[in-house]
């Protein structure tokens, strides 16, 4: 089992002290920063990440990946004890969450989804080892035009799938793609989109910026916007005898966990999908094949262990193609895709022969993460119930103060500060207009990338654009891509026949 | 709300015009035997930014012309308010921090905000701009070795520096 050997070198890396305390530093952080209404994992990414120049870029990534894990894991607690999703992703959550804290039955709740989320996050990190190197080998024979096709097809599942107006999914890739052009030609090395000479665009728009001035201040004034009135907290108090009663109900969901286990991992690997619909799906799955389907909603158990299984699987699905591939799978391991290049650790299938300490030591540290944010959720429970009450505007104030010292810090340019503000009003505004912004930050972020691999298989093909299509796999990526980008035509047109005769009814999500 | 949306999109059309302007500044035709010049990237993409962004514009107005769909208001007077008062004081503090440095915006930005905004008691308010300075100080200047702005308040850091360094 070379894998196995592989897994234990990881181990060594993973379990000396410094990463040990960085992944309990950073799982606790993460389950603080889910379970605030407003801020997820990809706020949290995006806000502390230049708060983790303290530590060698090795332990950066595993405190970062330990923050999006707590975060899965803390968004369960204000969907459940607030009946408000603590993030996105645990909307779903809250479904059965909450009626089962009104009934009393909170400390079960809370149980369900830690036990749900330990289950989800240990098959999906078994299932990420066993498919990341046979995956990272197949990525090897890729040269620069099966990358262009692979972002590419990366994007169209944005279009395909992402369920936005298909016009404002465009703009918003296409915005970040451009955006990422600011500064030098990666060719020719003249400086281009520079706006009158500004000096600050030479080195172009740092993905942080971009991150921080949309999850950042963008999400506190989307999250002031949003909650204008006090919301309740229901009391939760664990005992021994509330831990083995969850445990033995638990015996039931045995099939939500597995089928969300697997769902979210596959989900968690598309670009445009990730935790949130793979948790909505998991939800519906456990629905259907209930013995008890007329419970949903009311406070079933399942209900709770399903959305949580997938989210936490999911999470870890979309490390898988960010680390073999380079194509990150959610908006938040794009900002890790994006610290790890600011580190000079090019993520790909590379990685794997050049860094394999880095690697096996990031991809143990999942399991260690995973163990930690079990424990601390269910030690820490009172602590949680307790920062809940927090006033909102304290944590508002202090994110806003992190967000201009945090954007200040990397380049130390007060011109990346004033961008930051530019980019959270502009982000603001395109997501009070249902302008889908996870496009945005991904198509800055993989810009370069794209950009690059493009010309360069142009050059070595002597300008012949025939070698996107010629080439067998960039071929069948460009094929599939086409397909996609063509599906919300095709449904709009089967639409249109269909109910030729009764007017629209609205747009269907997808 | 359609208002917004013909606005944004006519907003974006304009960027589009913008980006493309400033990217004609490098060949954006197709070298023989070589792909792409170096301004083609951001010249086409922002092509397809202005023409989608003209899409919705079209859309939106040609959905003015028949109106369909309710009258929703953008913002409520109380959510503009708040969001008015947010980001009015998030670009005050930037622009204070070229002439009074870091420390000194960040404990005026907290003040005011915690204050009108959160109406917290001024010893919530007391502590919490105490503490944030000093945790900023010792872990960005301290422990990163990453010097914020000091503006015109300079000259009092230096004792402080000659302490730490």
């Amino acid at each position: 089992m070379d894998v196995l050997t592989l897994l234990a070198e990881g181990f060594v890396v993973s379990l000396s002290p410094l990463n040990l305390a960085v992944v309990i530093v950073g799982v606790t952080v993460g389950l603080f920063i889910g379970a605030m209404p407003g801020l997820g994992s990809v706020n949290g990414v995006a806000i502390l990440l230049p708060m983790t120049f303290l530590v060698p870029p090795a332990s950066a990534i595993i405190f970062l990946a330990a923050i999006y894990y707590g975060a899965m894991y803390g968004g369960a607690i204000s969907s459940i004890l607030l009946g408000i999703p603590g993030a996105s992703t645990a909307v779903a959550t809250t479904f059965d969450g909450r009626p089962l804290a009104q009934k009393g039955k909170a400390g079960l709740a809370l149980i369900a989804a830690a036990a749900g989320s330990f289950v989800g996050g240990t098959i999906s990190v078994i299932l990420f080892t066993l498919f990341a190197v046979p995956l990272a080998d197949v990525a090897l024979a890729f040269g620069p035009a099966e990358e262009f096709a692979l972002v590419l097809l990366a994007f169209t599942t944005f279009v395909a799938l992402g369920g936005d107006d298909v016009l404002k999914t465009i703009i918003t890739i296409v915005l970040g793609l451009v955006l990422s052009t600011v500064g030098l030609d990666l060719i020719s090395g003249q400086p281009r989109l520079i706006f009158g000479d500004l000096p600050g665009f030479y080195s172009g728009i740092s993905f942080l910026v971009l991150a921080i001035g949309i999850y950042g201040v963008g999400e506190i004034l989307w999250t002031i916007e949003q909650t204008r009135h006090k919301p309740h907290v229901t009391p939760a108090r664990i005992g021994v005898r509330d831990l083995l009663a969850g445990l033995r109900s638990l015996g039931g969901s045995v099939k939500a966990m597995l089928s969300g286990s697997f769902l979210g991992y596959f989900v968690g690997m598309l670009p445009a999908a990730g935790a949130t619909p793979a948790s909505l799906m998991a939800y519906g799955v456990a629905k259907t094949t209930s013995k008890h389907p007329e419970e949903f909603g009311k406070g079933a158990v399942e209900g709770v262990v399903a959305p949580e299984t997938a989210n936490n699987a999911a999470s870890t699905g979309s490390l898988l193609p960010m680390l073999t591939l380079g194509i990150p799978g959610s908006p938040t391991t794009a900002l890790l895709l994006g610290g790890m290049v600011m580190w000079g650790l090019m993520p790909g299938p590379m990685l794997f022969l050049e860094e394999p300490e880095f690697v096996w030591g990031l991809i143990s540290s999942l399991y260690t993460a995973n163990f930690f944010a079990v424990a601390i959720n269910l030690a820490l429970i009172p602590l949680f119930v307790w920062s809940l009450r927090m006033p909102l505007h304290v944590l508002c104030a202090m994110v806003i103060v992190l967000c201009i010292v945090g954007g200040y810090a990397p380049d130390q340019r007060m011109h990346d500060v004033w961008l930051i503000a530019v980019f959270g009003i502009a982000g603001y505004l395109l997501r009070k207009l249902d302008y889908p912004l996870a496009p945005l930050v991904l198509a800055l972020v993989l810009g370069p990338l794209m950009e690059k691999s493009m010309r360069q298989a142009l050059i070595s093909a002597q300008g012949d654009p025939m070698t996107f299509i010629e080439r067998p796999i960039s071929g069948t990526f460009v094929a599939i891509a086409v397909v996609l980008f063509l599906l919300p035509l095709v449904r709009r047109l089967r639409r249109r026949l269909a109910g030729s005769g009764t007017p629209a009814s609205g747009r269907t999500s997808a | 709300m359609r208002a917004a949306e013909i606005v944004m999109a006519a907003a974006l059309m304009a960027l589009s015009i913008y980006f493309m302007v400033h990217a004609t500044v490098l060949p954006i035709g197709w070298a023989r035997g070589q792909g792409p010049g170096g301004g083609a990237f951001p010249f086409w993409l922002s092509l397809v930014m202005l023409l989608c962004a003209g899409g919705i514009l079209v859309r939106e107005l040609m959905a003015a012309y028949a109106d369909r769909g309710g009258h929703r208001g953008f913002v409520s007077r109380g959510a503009l308010r708040d969001i008015l008062i947010v980001a009015g004081s998030l670009l005050a503090t930037i622009a204070s921090i070229h002439v009074v440095g870091a420390y000194v915006a960040i404990v005026g930005f907290l003040v005011f905000y915690l204050r009108v905004m959160g109406r917290a008691r001024w010893r919530t308010i007391a502590a919490l701009a105490v503490a944030t300075p000093v945790v900023v100080f010792f872990f960005f200047e301290v422990a990163l070795r990453i010097l914020l702005p000091k503006g015109i308040t300079e000259p009092l850091f230096i004792p402080l520096y000659a302490q730490f360094f």
